[in-house]
């Protein structure tokens, strides 16, 4: 079984953010940068399982700049056969998904996996782009998946419960919490990953469909405030006042 | 009852972009680590530090992550990385607790090391990779009850017996001894010359009772070795090395460890004062914003990246094996005496919150307190450092 998975790289969760340029752009300035967990953590890890269970090969893709090798690496230090970088800034989900798309068509993959989303801007739209664009299917929210030759039966997290589905390979997979547990690198991995191959492929020269004009941070949340207990009037005042609940 | 744990918000200092000069090897070992730590260590520590117990199941999770001899070669169950990563995997570690470094540097520096370097091939297989992989627990026992700073003074003796040596003596303040399945233990023949061996645990007349009440390190298990009529098969006695040289040359890569260890505790001492500073308020504005809080952030973040600087310029020569242990000793001396001045000053910016366990401040500044006296005292290094410049000894 050959995965391809494709990992994105993220600020790290306790990041300050900010942004420059009229609050056009995010200032990366001072910002530690990690794989996003859900690639991570469940997808990397899911693949790695597979090919442990049904033997094969397991491929990491990201699409940006050389910057972007560091987290490339961890994904080779955890166990990734092999990388692929295309080597072009990330700017919107479709350019990124065509990318992908373009380079999963010159291999012989039986399942593409990745996060159900990025941490920084929500992004969840790649995994159908890319199955659209390669005309297969794609599962979406997978919180458990069993494979038997080339049939996967697939659990998927819904609203209040789980659906059970059932799909043929090749297919796009988009992975949940409980898919896999998290694996930390270990030194031999990051020193074997430096052995491994990291190919870097031009860009195919896809254009971006969206560009983005500005980021608003939410306001600042305002402090607790405490009311004595003896004084309910207040306590009242407050909730229907300020808080505007009652 | 259990209390709800803090989350780890720990975040790396870097004032002067010294991240530049480490490799990506080097990059991903700390990122790796630092996961491992607030997964599996922060969690815990504070209960297990107030308990006075040791978290041993930490032990396999150590070995599995490669923090037992990552810079010895792979085949010995090492991770055949260069000394500056093995730093950078004890000042993460040490972020996280003085003893769960200690018990990793042991095992790594004191157990493994000297096994590589002075046993026989034999031996070599037949210990490292199970130490390597945690299988096996390691101690090393240099230090008697009466003999720390002067270790050639030892009393602990072994005599020929023909076809093994006979075994007696005392160590005292051993980590991991107590659970430990071997000890390497440094002796004197009947010449008088110090010699080193594997003595294992269940070899007759061997015991490590444990040492209890310490206030530091007490998430680390410490205790003695009691030799009495000790049978040790001569194979188990390292053939090439004879003297103090050898011990030493242990502890040196132990010290080297402590030099960057102590980086860790003082930045996680440094990162929990800088962010309480900003969120404490006080007189109407958060106490960061007061001079004297600023001074004592702006002097530990000053004598952080100094350590940083020393331990980075270190590890070079030590990559180069061109570290002298005179150049090792300043750097332990120095970098253990910074981070215990920024536990103690961190506490002061966490006002009474600091004394408590809700943030890790007290337990590192208690666990410093260890870590200023172990592998040489600070006298004792500055003494190292005096004899390098002057050329006369004053330790006697």
């Amino acid at each position: 079984m050959n995965s391809l998975v494709c990992i994105s790289k993220t600020p790290e969760t306790t990041a300050k953010i900010s942004f420059n340029d009229n609050n056009s752009q995010f200032d990366t300035e001072g910002v530690q940068f990690i794989m996003n967990p859900y690639d991570e953590w469940y997808a990397l890890v899911r693949a790695l399982e597979a090919k442990e269970q049904h033997g094969g090969e397991v491929t990491v893709i990201n699409v940006g700049p050389a910057s972007n090798d560091v987290v490339i690496r961890k994904a080779l230090a955890i166990g990734a056969d092999k990388a692929v970088r295309v080597d072009t800034e990330a700017n919107d989900a479709f350019q990124v998904a065509s990318e992908i798309a373009n380079y999963a068509k010159t291999g012989n993959f039986d399942l593409i996996y990745l996060g159900k989303e990025t941490i920084d801007y929500n992004g969840a739209e790649l995994g159908a782009m890319i199955a659209e664009l390669l005309d297969i299917a794609y599962i979406s929210f997978a919180s458990k998946m069993e494979v038997d030759g080339n049939v996967a039966k697939i659990e998927r997290d819904i609203e209040g419960g789980i659906e059970v589905v059932e799909v043929q390979t090749p297919f796009v997979i988009s992975a949940a919490k409980g898919l896999a547990e998290q694996r930390i690198p270990n030194m031999r991995g990051i020193m074997m990953a430096k052995r491994k191959p990291l190919e870097v492929v031009p860009s195919s020269s896809v254009q971006a469909k969206v560009s983005v004009k500005e980021y608003k941070l939410p306001e600042m949340k305002s402090g607790v405030k405490l009311v004595d207990p003896d004084n309910m009037d207040e306590l009242v005042r407050l909730l229907s006042e300020e808080a505007k609940v009652i | 009852m259990h209390k709800k744990v803090a989350q780890d918000k720990y975040q790396h200092h870097d004032y002067y972009g010294i991240d530049a000069l480490l490799t990506e090897d080097h990059l991903l070992a700390r990122s790796a680590v630092r996961e491992w730590v607030k997964k599996e260590v922060s969690p815990i520590i504070e209960d297990y530090s107030n308990r006075a117990a040791c978290p041993t199941h930490l032990f396999k999770g150590l070995a599995d992550i490669g923090a037992f001899g990552p810079s010895l070669p792979m085949e010995y169950g090492g991770g055949g990385m260069d000394e500056i990563a093995y730093g950078i995997i004890m000042q993460e570690l040490e972020r996280g607790d003085s003893g769960i470094r200690s018990m990793a540097s042991v095992q790594g520096s004191l157990v493994m090391y000297p096994i590589y370097r002075y046993a026989s091939e034999e031996q070599k297989q037949k210990y490292l990779p199970k130490l390597g992989s945690g299988e096996y627990i390691g101690c090393f026992g240099l230090t008697e009850p009466d003999h720390g700073s002067n270790p050639s003074g030892m009393i602990t003796n072994i005599k020929d017996m023909g076809d093994h040596y006979l075994l007696n003596g005392s160590k005292m303040w051993i980590t991991n001894s107590p659970l430990a399945d071997i000890a390497v233990v440094w002796a004197k023949d009947e010449e008088g010359v110090i010699r080193g061996m594997v003595v294992e645990k269940d070899m007759p007349g061997f015991s490590a009772p444990e040492i209890h009440g310490k206030w530091s390190l007490r998430a680390s298990i410490t205790g003695e070795l009691v030799f009495e009529d000790v049978k040790v098969p001569k194979e188990n006695v390292f053939p090439d090395i004879k003297g103090l040289k050898g011990p030493l040359s242990c502890l040196s890569k132990a010290r080297y460890g402590i030099a960057w260890g102590a980086i860790g505790a003082a930045l996680d001492c440094y990162d929990s004062a800088l962010r309480y500073s900003q969120e404490r308020e006080q007189f109407g504005k958060p106490i960061g914003a007061f001079q004297l809080t600023q001074k004592k952030l702006a002097e530990m973040i000053t004598e952080i990246t100094k350590a940083q600087l020393l331990a980075w310029r270190l590890g070079s020569l030590a990559n180069d094996s061109k570290a002298t242990p005179a150049q090792i000793s300043m750097a332990k001396r120095n970098n253990v005496d910074m981070a215990l001045n920024i536990a103690r000053e961190a506490r002061q910016i966490h006002g009474g919150m600091g004394i408590t366990n809700e943030y890790p401040v007290m337990r590192h500044m208690m666990n410093l307190e260890t870590v200023l006296t172990y592998e040489g005292t600070h006298d004792i290094h500055l003494l190292i450092t005096g004899m390098d410049v002057t050329g006369f000894n004053a330790f006697k």
